[in-house]
Protein backbone atom coordinates (compact mmCIF):
# COMPACT_ATOMS: atom_id res chain seq x y z
CA UNK A 1 0.00 0.00 0.00
CA UNK A 2 1.45 3.34 -1.02
CA UNK A 3 2.29 5.46 1.99
CA UNK A 4 2.41 8.73 0.08
CA UNK A 5 0.52 10.14 -2.88
CA UNK A 6 3.00 10.54 -5.76
CA UNK A 7 1.27 12.16 -8.74
CA UNK A 8 4.50 13.56 -10.22
CA UNK A 9 6.26 10.21 -10.04
CA UNK A 10 3.19 8.40 -11.39
CA UNK A 11 3.40 10.47 -14.53
CA UNK A 12 6.83 9.03 -15.25
CA UNK A 13 5.23 5.62 -15.54
CA UNK A 14 3.00 6.72 -18.40
CA UNK A 15 5.79 6.88 -21.00
CA UNK A 16 6.65 4.07 -23.40
CA UNK A 17 9.71 2.91 -21.46
CA UNK A 18 9.96 0.83 -18.30
CA UNK A 19 10.11 3.21 -15.35
CA UNK A 20 12.24 3.11 -12.23
CA UNK A 21 9.13 4.35 -10.40
CA UNK A 22 7.35 1.07 -11.16
CA UNK A 23 10.36 -0.85 -9.85
CA UNK A 24 10.44 1.22 -6.68
CA UNK A 25 6.72 0.73 -6.07
CA UNK A 26 7.21 -3.01 -6.43
CA UNK A 27 10.04 -2.93 -3.90
CA UNK A 28 7.99 -0.74 -1.58
CA UNK A 29 5.58 -3.64 -1.06
CA UNK A 30 8.18 -5.38 1.07
CA UNK A 31 10.57 -2.58 2.03
CA UNK A 32 9.15 0.22 4.10
CA UNK A 33 12.12 2.52 3.45
CA UNK A 34 11.39 2.46 -0.29
CA UNK A 35 7.98 3.94 0.49
CA UNK A 36 9.77 6.78 2.24
CA UNK A 37 12.12 7.11 -0.70
CA UNK A 38 9.19 7.50 -3.08
CA UNK A 39 7.76 10.19 -0.82
CA UNK A 40 11.11 11.95 -0.61
CA UNK A 41 11.57 11.95 -4.37
CA UNK A 42 8.05 13.25 -4.91
CA UNK A 43 8.82 16.08 -2.49
CA UNK A 44 12.07 16.81 -4.36
CA UNK A 45 10.16 17.10 -7.63
CA UNK A 46 7.60 19.35 -5.97
CA UNK A 47 10.17 21.58 -4.24
CA UNK A 48 12.53 21.41 -7.25
CA UNK A 49 15.39 20.79 -4.89
CA UNK A 50 17.18 17.61 -3.87
CA UNK A 51 16.52 16.49 -0.32
CA UNK A 52 19.82 14.68 0.17
CA UNK A 53 22.49 16.39 2.22
CA UNK A 54 25.88 16.74 0.65
CA UNK A 55 28.17 13.79 1.19
CA UNK A 56 28.93 12.01 4.39
CA UNK A 57 31.75 9.86 5.63
CA UNK A 58 30.83 6.30 6.40
CA UNK A 59 32.64 3.12 5.61
CA UNK A 60 33.72 -0.31 6.68
CA UNK A 61 36.80 -1.08 8.74
CA UNK A 62 39.99 -1.44 6.74
CA UNK A 63 38.68 0.49 3.76
CA UNK A 64 38.53 4.21 3.09
CA UNK A 65 36.30 3.92 0.02
CA UNK A 66 33.46 1.89 -1.38
CA UNK A 67 30.67 3.38 0.70
CA UNK A 68 29.08 6.73 0.01
CA UNK A 69 27.24 8.36 2.89
CA UNK A 70 23.73 9.59 2.17
CA UNK A 71 21.46 11.38 4.61
CA UNK A 72 18.18 13.10 3.91
CA UNK A 73 17.48 16.58 5.22
CA UNK A 74 13.88 15.57 5.98
CA UNK A 75 14.20 12.64 8.39
CA UNK A 76 11.14 14.06 10.18
CA UNK A 77 8.94 13.17 7.21
CA UNK A 78 10.82 10.16 5.88
CA UNK A 79 12.50 8.33 8.76
CA UNK A 80 13.14 5.24 6.63
CA UNK A 81 15.73 7.10 4.55
CA UNK A 82 17.36 9.09 7.34
CA UNK A 83 20.58 7.19 6.57
CA UNK A 84 20.47 5.64 3.12
CA UNK A 85 24.03 4.92 2.09
CA UNK A 86 25.28 3.67 -1.24
CA UNK A 87 27.64 0.73 -1.57
CA UNK A 88 29.78 0.21 -4.63
CA UNK A 89 30.54 -3.41 -5.37
CA UNK A 90 33.38 -4.26 -7.73
CA UNK A 91 31.92 -5.75 -10.90
CA UNK A 92 33.58 -8.74 -12.57
CA UNK A 93 35.65 -7.97 -15.67
CA UNK A 94 33.36 -7.37 -18.67
CA UNK A 95 30.40 -7.89 -16.32
CA UNK A 96 30.10 -11.62 -16.85
CA UNK A 97 27.78 -13.04 -14.21
CA UNK A 98 26.23 -16.34 -13.39
CA UNK A 99 22.56 -16.17 -12.45
CA UNK A 100 23.56 -17.81 -9.19
CA UNK A 101 25.80 -14.85 -8.39
CA UNK A 102 23.06 -12.35 -9.19
CA UNK A 103 20.51 -14.24 -7.09
CA UNK A 104 22.88 -14.39 -4.13
CA UNK A 105 23.71 -10.70 -4.50
CA UNK A 106 20.01 -9.79 -4.48
CA UNK A 107 19.37 -12.06 -1.49
CA UNK A 108 22.17 -10.44 0.50
CA UNK A 109 20.94 -7.02 -0.45
CA UNK A 110 17.30 -7.68 0.40
CA UNK A 111 18.42 -9.06 3.75
CA UNK A 112 20.58 -6.08 4.70
CA UNK A 113 19.48 -3.15 2.58
CA UNK A 114 16.69 -1.64 0.57
CA UNK A 115 16.83 -4.30 -2.15
CA UNK A 116 17.34 -1.64 -4.80
CA UNK A 117 20.31 -1.84 -7.12
CA UNK A 118 21.70 0.13 -9.99
CA UNK A 119 23.28 -2.16 -12.56
CA UNK A 120 25.66 -0.51 -13.21
CA UNK A 121 27.01 2.89 -12.18
CA UNK A 122 28.97 4.83 -14.79
CA UNK A 123 32.28 3.68 -13.33
CA UNK A 124 31.08 0.12 -13.89
CA UNK A 125 30.41 -0.99 -10.34
CA UNK A 126 27.29 -2.70 -9.10
CA UNK A 127 25.55 -0.04 -7.01
CA UNK A 128 23.59 -1.05 -3.94
CA UNK A 129 21.31 1.80 -2.97
CA UNK A 130 20.08 2.42 0.54
CA UNK A 131 21.95 0.89 3.46
CA UNK A 132 21.48 1.86 7.09
CA UNK A 133 24.70 2.65 8.95
CA UNK A 134 24.65 -0.39 11.23
CA UNK A 135 24.00 -2.73 8.29
CA UNK A 136 27.18 -1.69 6.46
CA UNK A 137 29.55 -4.13 8.16
CA UNK A 138 27.16 -7.13 7.97
CA UNK A 139 26.56 -6.44 4.25
CA UNK A 140 30.29 -6.16 3.65
CA UNK A 141 30.88 -9.39 5.54
CA UNK A 142 28.35 -11.31 3.47
CA UNK A 143 29.55 -9.82 0.18
CA UNK A 144 33.15 -10.80 0.87
CA UNK A 145 32.57 -14.13 2.63
CA UNK A 146 29.49 -15.56 0.93
CA UNK A 147 29.80 -14.02 -2.51
CA UNK A 148 33.59 -13.74 -2.79
CA UNK A 149 33.35 -10.21 -4.10
CA UNK A 150 34.68 -6.88 -2.91
CA UNK A 151 33.74 -3.24 -2.61
CA UNK A 152 34.61 -0.92 -5.47
CA UNK A 153 36.28 2.46 -5.27
CA UNK A 154 34.87 5.78 -4.14
CA UNK A 155 36.50 9.05 -3.14
CA UNK A 156 40.09 9.91 -4.04
CA UNK A 157 41.12 6.43 -4.98
CA UNK A 158 41.68 4.25 -7.99
CA UNK A 159 38.12 3.58 -9.10
CA UNK A 160 37.16 0.04 -10.07
CA UNK A 161 38.87 -0.62 -13.41
CA UNK A 162 36.45 -1.48 -16.20
CA UNK A 163 36.83 -3.17 -19.56
CA UNK A 164 34.91 -4.06 -22.69
CA UNK A 165 33.83 -7.59 -23.58
CA UNK A 166 37.30 -8.18 -25.03
CA UNK A 167 38.55 -11.43 -26.49
CA UNK A 168 35.84 -13.31 -24.63
CA UNK A 169 33.32 -12.59 -27.33
CA UNK A 170 34.77 -10.08 -29.77
CA UNK A 171 36.97 -10.83 -32.75
CA UNK A 172 38.12 -7.20 -32.96
CA UNK A 173 39.80 -7.23 -29.58
CA UNK A 174 43.56 -6.81 -29.75
CA UNK A 175 44.17 -7.47 -26.11
CA UNK A 176 42.87 -9.62 -23.32
CA UNK A 177 40.98 -6.83 -21.64
CA UNK A 178 39.64 -9.04 -18.87
CA UNK A 179 43.03 -10.35 -17.88
CA UNK A 180 44.43 -6.83 -17.73
CA UNK A 181 41.40 -5.46 -15.87
CA UNK A 182 41.53 -8.27 -13.32
CA UNK A 183 45.30 -7.94 -13.11
CA UNK A 184 45.36 -4.24 -12.33
CA UNK A 185 42.43 -4.59 -9.92
CA UNK A 186 44.43 -7.12 -7.93
CA UNK A 187 47.74 -5.30 -8.27
CA UNK A 188 46.39 -2.00 -7.01
CA UNK A 189 44.15 -3.12 -4.13
CA UNK A 190 45.69 -0.60 -1.77
CA UNK A 191 45.11 2.28 -4.18
CA UNK A 192 41.56 1.07 -4.79
CA UNK A 193 40.45 0.85 -1.18
CA UNK A 194 42.55 3.35 0.72
CA UNK A 195 42.39 6.92 -0.59
CA UNK A 196 45.79 8.53 -1.02
CA UNK A 197 45.44 10.25 -4.39
CA UNK A 198 44.77 13.95 -4.98
CA UNK A 199 41.49 12.87 -6.60
CA UNK A 200 39.88 9.97 -8.40
CA UNK A 201 41.72 7.92 -11.01
CA UNK A 202 40.12 5.66 -13.59
CA UNK A 203 41.46 2.97 -15.86
CA UNK A 204 39.27 1.81 -18.69
CA UNK A 205 40.29 -0.83 -21.15
CA UNK A 206 38.93 -1.29 -24.65
CA UNK A 207 40.04 -4.09 -26.93
CA UNK A 208 40.06 -1.96 -30.08
CA UNK A 209 39.56 1.58 -31.35
CA UNK A 210 35.77 1.14 -31.37
CA UNK A 211 36.29 1.79 -27.66
CA UNK A 212 33.11 0.19 -26.35
CA UNK A 213 33.74 1.37 -22.79
CA UNK A 214 34.36 4.93 -24.06
CA UNK A 215 37.69 4.90 -22.27
CA UNK A 216 39.05 7.88 -24.19
CA UNK A 217 36.33 10.13 -22.80
CA UNK A 218 35.91 8.71 -19.33
CA UNK A 219 39.23 7.42 -18.08
CA UNK A 220 42.30 9.12 -16.67
CA UNK A 221 44.24 6.33 -18.30
CA UNK A 222 42.69 4.82 -21.41
CA UNK A 223 44.08 1.55 -22.69
CA UNK A 224 42.92 0.84 -26.21
CA UNK A 225 43.85 -2.27 -28.17
CA UNK A 226 45.60 -1.86 -31.51
CA UNK A 227 47.97 -3.70 -33.84
CA UNK A 228 51.29 -2.99 -35.49
CA UNK A 229 51.36 -5.12 -38.63
CA UNK A 230 48.93 -5.22 -41.56
CA UNK A 231 45.17 -5.57 -41.69
CA UNK A 232 44.42 -9.11 -42.80
CA UNK A 233 42.44 -9.11 -46.05
CA UNK A 234 40.37 -11.88 -47.59
CA UNK A 235 39.89 -10.55 -51.14
CA UNK A 236 37.20 -13.15 -51.94
CA UNK A 237 35.16 -11.97 -49.03
CA UNK A 238 35.63 -8.33 -50.11
CA UNK A 239 34.22 -9.25 -53.51
CA UNK A 240 31.37 -11.09 -51.81
CA UNK A 241 30.49 -7.93 -49.89
CA UNK A 242 30.54 -5.94 -53.13
CA UNK A 243 28.37 -8.57 -54.80
CA UNK A 244 25.86 -8.24 -51.98
CA UNK A 245 26.38 -11.74 -50.62
CA UNK A 246 27.22 -10.48 -47.13
CA UNK A 247 25.40 -7.69 -45.32
CA UNK A 248 27.77 -4.82 -44.53
CA UNK A 249 28.19 -3.67 -40.89
CA UNK A 250 27.14 -7.13 -39.76
CA UNK A 251 23.60 -6.35 -40.91
CA UNK A 252 23.23 -3.45 -38.49
CA UNK A 253 21.51 -1.23 -41.08
CA UNK A 254 18.83 -3.68 -42.12
CA UNK A 255 15.83 -1.65 -40.94
CA UNK A 256 15.28 -0.02 -44.32
CA UNK A 257 16.58 -0.30 -47.86
CA UNK A 258 19.86 1.60 -48.11
CA UNK A 259 20.49 0.43 -51.66
CA UNK A 260 23.31 -1.83 -52.82
CA UNK A 261 26.59 -1.74 -50.93
CA UNK A 262 28.99 0.81 -52.41
CA UNK A 263 32.50 -0.01 -51.28
CA UNK A 264 33.97 3.22 -52.59
CA UNK A 265 31.45 5.43 -50.86
CA UNK A 266 31.08 3.46 -47.66
CA UNK A 267 34.61 2.25 -47.08
CA UNK A 268 37.34 3.72 -49.30
CA UNK A 269 36.16 7.35 -49.20
CA UNK A 270 35.47 7.22 -45.48
CA UNK A 271 38.97 6.10 -44.61
CA UNK A 272 40.38 9.00 -42.54
CA UNK A 273 43.88 8.62 -43.93
CA UNK A 274 42.78 7.74 -47.46
CA UNK A 275 45.02 4.72 -47.44
CA UNK A 276 42.70 2.38 -49.34
CA UNK A 277 42.07 1.65 -52.96
CA UNK A 278 39.45 -0.52 -54.71
CA UNK A 279 40.13 -1.37 -58.33
CA UNK A 280 36.97 -3.38 -58.90
CA UNK A 281 38.63 -6.66 -58.02
CA UNK A 282 40.98 -6.15 -55.14
CA UNK A 283 41.08 -3.91 -52.10
CA UNK A 284 44.52 -2.52 -51.40
CA UNK A 285 45.51 -0.95 -48.11
CA UNK A 286 48.61 1.12 -47.57
CA UNK A 287 49.15 -0.07 -44.00
CA UNK A 288 51.93 2.44 -43.42
CA UNK A 289 49.34 5.22 -43.57
CA UNK A 290 46.56 3.37 -41.74
CA UNK A 291 45.75 4.81 -38.34
CA UNK A 292 43.84 1.73 -37.14
CA UNK A 293 40.51 3.52 -36.83
CA UNK A 294 38.51 0.28 -37.31
CA UNK A 295 35.99 1.73 -39.79
CA UNK A 296 36.69 -0.59 -42.74
CA UNK A 297 36.87 -3.60 -40.43
CA UNK A 298 33.54 -2.69 -38.86
CA UNK A 299 31.88 -2.47 -42.28
CA UNK A 300 33.36 -5.69 -43.66
CA UNK A 301 34.26 -7.89 -40.70
CA UNK A 302 34.26 -11.08 -42.79
CA UNK A 303 36.79 -9.65 -45.22
CA UNK A 304 39.06 -7.58 -43.00
CA UNK A 305 40.58 -8.50 -39.69
CA UNK A 306 42.82 -6.74 -37.22
CA UNK A 307 46.54 -7.52 -37.52
CA UNK A 308 48.28 -10.19 -35.52
CA UNK A 309 51.02 -8.18 -33.84
CA UNK A 310 48.75 -6.87 -31.12
CA UNK A 311 49.09 -4.57 -28.14
CA UNK A 312 47.62 -1.37 -26.84
CA UNK A 313 47.75 2.37 -27.21
CA UNK A 314 47.94 4.22 -23.89
CA UNK A 315 46.28 7.60 -23.48
CA UNK A 316 46.14 9.80 -20.42
CA UNK A 317 44.05 12.61 -19.02
CA UNK A 318 40.42 12.07 -20.02
CA UNK A 319 37.79 13.44 -17.63
CA UNK A 320 34.43 15.13 -17.22
CA UNK A 321 34.30 18.85 -16.45
CA UNK A 322 35.19 19.55 -12.82
CA UNK A 323 37.82 22.21 -12.20
CA UNK A 324 38.45 22.53 -15.92
CA UNK A 325 36.34 21.53 -18.90
CA UNK A 326 35.91 18.03 -20.28
CA UNK A 327 38.89 16.49 -21.97
CA UNK A 328 39.58 13.44 -24.06
CA UNK A 329 42.64 11.42 -23.19
CA UNK A 330 45.85 12.36 -24.98
CA UNK A 331 47.97 9.74 -26.65
CA UNK A 332 51.21 9.14 -24.77
CA UNK A 333 52.31 5.65 -25.80
CA UNK A 334 51.40 4.69 -29.38
CA UNK A 335 52.05 0.99 -28.91
CA UNK A 336 52.83 -1.20 -25.95
CA UNK A 337 52.82 -4.97 -25.93
CA UNK A 338 50.31 -6.10 -23.37
CA UNK A 339 51.38 -9.47 -22.10
CA UNK A 340 51.02 -10.66 -18.53
CA UNK A 341 52.32 -9.79 -16.00
CA UNK A 342 52.09 -6.33 -17.66
CA UNK A 343 55.31 -5.12 -16.04
CA UNK A 344 56.02 -2.43 -18.62
CA UNK A 345 52.56 -0.97 -18.14
CA UNK A 346 52.77 -1.08 -14.36
CA UNK A 347 56.16 0.63 -14.42
CA UNK A 348 54.60 3.44 -16.46
CA UNK A 349 51.65 3.70 -14.05
CA UNK A 350 53.93 3.91 -11.02
CA UNK A 351 55.92 6.77 -12.55
CA UNK A 352 52.74 8.60 -13.53
CA UNK A 353 51.20 8.22 -10.06
CA UNK A 354 54.40 9.24 -8.26
CA UNK A 355 54.41 12.51 -10.18
CA UNK A 356 50.69 13.14 -9.72
CA UNK A 357 50.78 12.41 -5.97
CA UNK A 358 53.78 14.68 -5.54
CA UNK A 359 52.63 17.59 -7.68
CA UNK A 360 48.85 17.25 -7.82
CA UNK A 361 46.69 19.67 -5.89
CA UNK A 362 43.74 18.52 -3.89
CA UNK A 363 40.99 17.46 -6.33
CA UNK A 364 43.16 17.86 -9.39
CA UNK A 365 42.80 15.10 -11.96
CA UNK A 366 45.92 14.00 -13.76
CA UNK A 367 44.64 15.56 -16.99
CA UNK A 368 44.40 18.90 -15.25
CA UNK A 369 47.86 18.53 -13.77
CA UNK A 370 49.19 17.87 -17.28
CA UNK A 371 47.41 21.04 -18.45
CA UNK A 372 48.94 23.02 -15.61
CA UNK A 373 52.48 21.65 -15.72
CA UNK A 374 52.67 20.76 -19.39
CA UNK A 375 52.78 17.59 -21.42
CA UNK A 376 56.51 18.04 -21.75
CA UNK A 377 56.97 17.54 -18.03
CA UNK A 378 54.63 14.56 -18.06
CA UNK A 379 56.57 12.70 -20.72
CA UNK A 380 59.80 13.60 -18.94
CA UNK A 381 58.74 12.18 -15.58
CA UNK A 382 57.27 9.06 -17.17
CA UNK A 383 60.41 8.72 -19.31
CA UNK A 384 58.50 8.54 -22.56
CA UNK A 385 60.21 9.57 -25.75
CA UNK A 386 58.22 12.05 -27.83
CA UNK A 387 57.42 10.45 -31.18
CA UNK A 388 55.47 11.69 -34.23
CA UNK A 389 52.70 9.13 -33.65
CA UNK A 390 51.69 11.04 -30.54
CA UNK A 391 50.27 13.93 -32.53
CA UNK A 392 47.37 14.39 -34.89
CA UNK A 393 48.95 16.47 -37.61
CA UNK A 394 52.40 17.94 -38.18
CA UNK A 395 52.84 21.29 -36.40
CA UNK A 396 49.64 20.81 -34.45
CA UNK A 397 51.33 19.82 -31.28
CA UNK A 398 51.43 22.72 -28.83
CA UNK A 399 53.23 21.06 -26.00
CA UNK A 400 56.64 19.85 -27.09
CA UNK A 401 59.09 22.69 -26.75
CA UNK A 402 62.80 22.89 -27.09
CA UNK A 403 64.69 23.45 -23.90
CA UNK A 404 67.30 26.16 -23.90
CA UNK A 405 70.19 23.73 -23.44
CA UNK A 406 69.05 21.77 -26.48
CA UNK A 407 69.25 24.79 -28.77
CA UNK A 408 72.63 25.77 -30.12
CA UNK A 409 73.33 29.27 -28.84
CA UNK A 410 70.43 29.06 -26.39
CA UNK A 411 67.50 31.45 -26.60
CA UNK A 412 69.69 34.54 -26.76
CA UNK A 413 70.74 33.96 -30.36
CA UNK A 414 69.99 36.89 -32.68
CA UNK A 415 67.31 35.55 -34.97
CA UNK A 416 67.81 38.28 -37.58
CA UNK A 417 71.47 37.51 -37.90
CA UNK A 418 70.63 33.80 -38.11
CA UNK A 419 68.05 34.37 -40.83
CA UNK A 420 70.53 36.32 -42.92
CA UNK A 421 72.65 33.19 -43.10
CA UNK A 422 69.80 30.69 -43.28
CA UNK A 423 67.04 32.08 -45.45
CA UNK A 424 63.72 30.27 -45.36
CA UNK B 1 22.47 17.82 15.40
CA UNK B 2 22.50 14.95 17.91
CA UNK B 3 24.09 15.27 21.33
CA UNK B 4 26.42 12.65 22.74
CA UNK B 5 27.56 12.25 26.34
CA UNK B 6 30.53 10.51 27.86
CA UNK B 7 31.92 10.62 31.41
CA UNK B 8 30.08 13.81 32.23
CA UNK B 9 31.12 15.64 29.04
CA UNK B 10 28.73 16.26 26.18
CA UNK B 11 29.21 17.32 22.57
CA UNK B 12 27.06 18.10 19.57
CA UNK B 13 27.95 15.91 16.58
CA UNK B 14 26.99 15.74 12.90
CA UNK B 15 25.38 12.78 11.07
CA UNK B 16 28.67 10.95 10.83
CA UNK B 17 29.58 11.61 14.45
CA UNK B 18 32.14 14.36 13.91
CA UNK B 19 32.49 16.98 16.67
CA UNK B 20 30.76 20.34 16.16
CA UNK B 21 33.73 22.45 17.19
CA UNK B 22 37.43 21.70 17.56
CA UNK B 23 37.41 23.93 20.67
CA UNK B 24 35.34 21.30 22.49
CA UNK B 25 37.84 18.52 21.89
CA UNK B 26 39.35 16.90 24.99
CA UNK B 27 40.68 13.62 26.35
CA UNK B 28 37.18 12.28 26.97
CA UNK B 29 36.26 12.84 23.33
CA UNK B 30 39.21 10.66 22.35
CA UNK B 31 38.12 7.91 24.71
CA UNK B 32 34.55 8.15 23.48
CA UNK B 33 35.31 8.11 19.72
CA UNK B 34 37.95 5.39 19.62
CA UNK B 35 35.18 3.03 20.72
CA UNK B 36 33.12 3.77 17.64
CA UNK B 37 36.13 3.73 15.30
CA UNK B 38 37.45 0.31 16.22
CA UNK B 39 40.49 1.44 18.23
CA UNK B 40 41.04 -0.34 21.54
CA UNK B 41 43.87 1.72 22.94
CA UNK B 42 45.64 4.93 21.97
CA UNK B 43 49.32 4.03 21.55
CA UNK B 44 52.20 6.40 20.91
CA UNK B 45 51.73 5.94 17.15
CA UNK B 46 48.02 6.77 17.40
CA UNK B 47 48.94 10.01 19.14
CA UNK B 48 51.66 10.80 16.62
CA UNK B 49 49.03 10.72 13.88
CA UNK B 50 46.39 12.62 15.87
CA UNK B 51 48.89 15.26 16.98
CA UNK B 52 50.08 15.89 13.44
CA UNK B 53 46.49 16.18 12.16
CA UNK B 54 45.68 18.68 14.92
CA UNK B 55 48.79 20.78 14.33
CA UNK B 56 48.06 20.93 10.63
CA UNK B 57 44.43 21.84 11.28
CA UNK B 58 45.40 24.62 13.69
CA UNK B 59 47.67 26.12 11.04
CA UNK B 60 45.62 25.66 7.87
CA UNK B 61 42.04 25.10 9.05
CA UNK B 62 41.64 21.91 7.04
CA UNK B 63 42.62 18.28 7.36
CA UNK B 64 45.95 17.38 5.73
CA UNK B 65 46.01 15.35 2.53
CA UNK B 66 46.81 11.69 3.06
CA UNK B 67 50.14 12.09 1.28
CA UNK B 68 51.23 14.64 3.87
CA UNK B 69 50.23 12.27 6.64
CA UNK B 70 52.41 9.48 5.31
CA UNK B 71 55.29 11.88 4.65
CA UNK B 72 55.25 13.56 8.02
CA UNK B 73 54.55 10.60 10.26
CA UNK B 74 56.56 8.08 8.26
CA UNK B 75 53.62 5.67 8.53
CA UNK B 76 52.64 3.59 5.52
CA UNK B 77 49.02 3.89 4.44
CA UNK B 78 48.28 0.31 5.43
CA UNK B 79 49.70 0.90 8.89
CA UNK B 80 47.43 3.92 9.33
CA UNK B 81 44.48 1.63 8.66
CA UNK B 82 45.85 -0.75 11.28
CA UNK B 83 45.96 2.11 13.77
CA UNK B 84 42.58 3.49 12.75
CA UNK B 85 40.58 0.77 10.93
CA UNK B 86 38.12 3.30 9.55
CA UNK B 87 41.00 5.19 7.96
CA UNK B 88 42.72 8.52 8.47
CA UNK B 89 39.82 10.63 7.21
CA UNK B 90 36.96 9.03 9.10
CA UNK B 91 38.82 7.56 12.08
CA UNK B 92 41.86 9.67 12.89
CA UNK B 93 40.27 13.01 12.02
CA UNK B 94 37.19 12.21 14.08
CA UNK B 95 39.27 11.27 17.11
CA UNK B 96 41.41 14.38 16.59
CA UNK B 97 38.28 16.50 16.85
CA UNK B 98 38.30 17.90 13.32
CA UNK B 99 35.13 18.71 11.41
CA UNK B 100 34.19 16.21 8.72
CA UNK B 101 36.83 16.29 5.99
CA UNK B 102 35.46 17.20 2.60
CA UNK B 103 36.14 15.03 -0.38
CA UNK B 104 34.59 13.51 -3.41
CA UNK B 105 32.02 10.90 -2.50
Amino acid sequence: MAKFKTPLLDQLESGPWPSFVTDMKEMAKTKEEVNDLLGLLELSYKDKVGHWKHGGIVGVFGYGGGVIGRYTDRPDLFPGVEAFHTLRVNQPSSKFYTTEYLRKLCDIWEKHGSGMTNMHGSTGDIILLGCKTDELEPTFYDLTHDLGTDLGGSGSVLRSPACCIGKARCEFSCLDTQLLCHGITNEYQDELHRPAFPYKFKFKISGCANDCVASIARADCSIIGTWKDDIRIDQEAVRAYVAGEFAPDGGAFSGRDWGPFDITKEVVDLCPTRCMNWDGKNLKINNRECNRCMHCINVMPRALKVGLEQGATILVGGKAPILEGAQLSTLVIPFMEMQPPFDEFKAFVDKMWDWWMEEGRNRERIGELIQRKGMQEFIEVTEIKAVPQMIDHPRENPYIFWKEEEVEGGFTRDIHKYRKEHTI
Amino acid sequence: MPKVEYKGDSWMVDDDGFIDDFENWNQNWVEYTIGTEGVTEMTEDHWKLVNYIQEYFKEYGIAPMVRLLTKNTGFKLKYMYELFPSGPAKGACKVAGLPKPTGCV
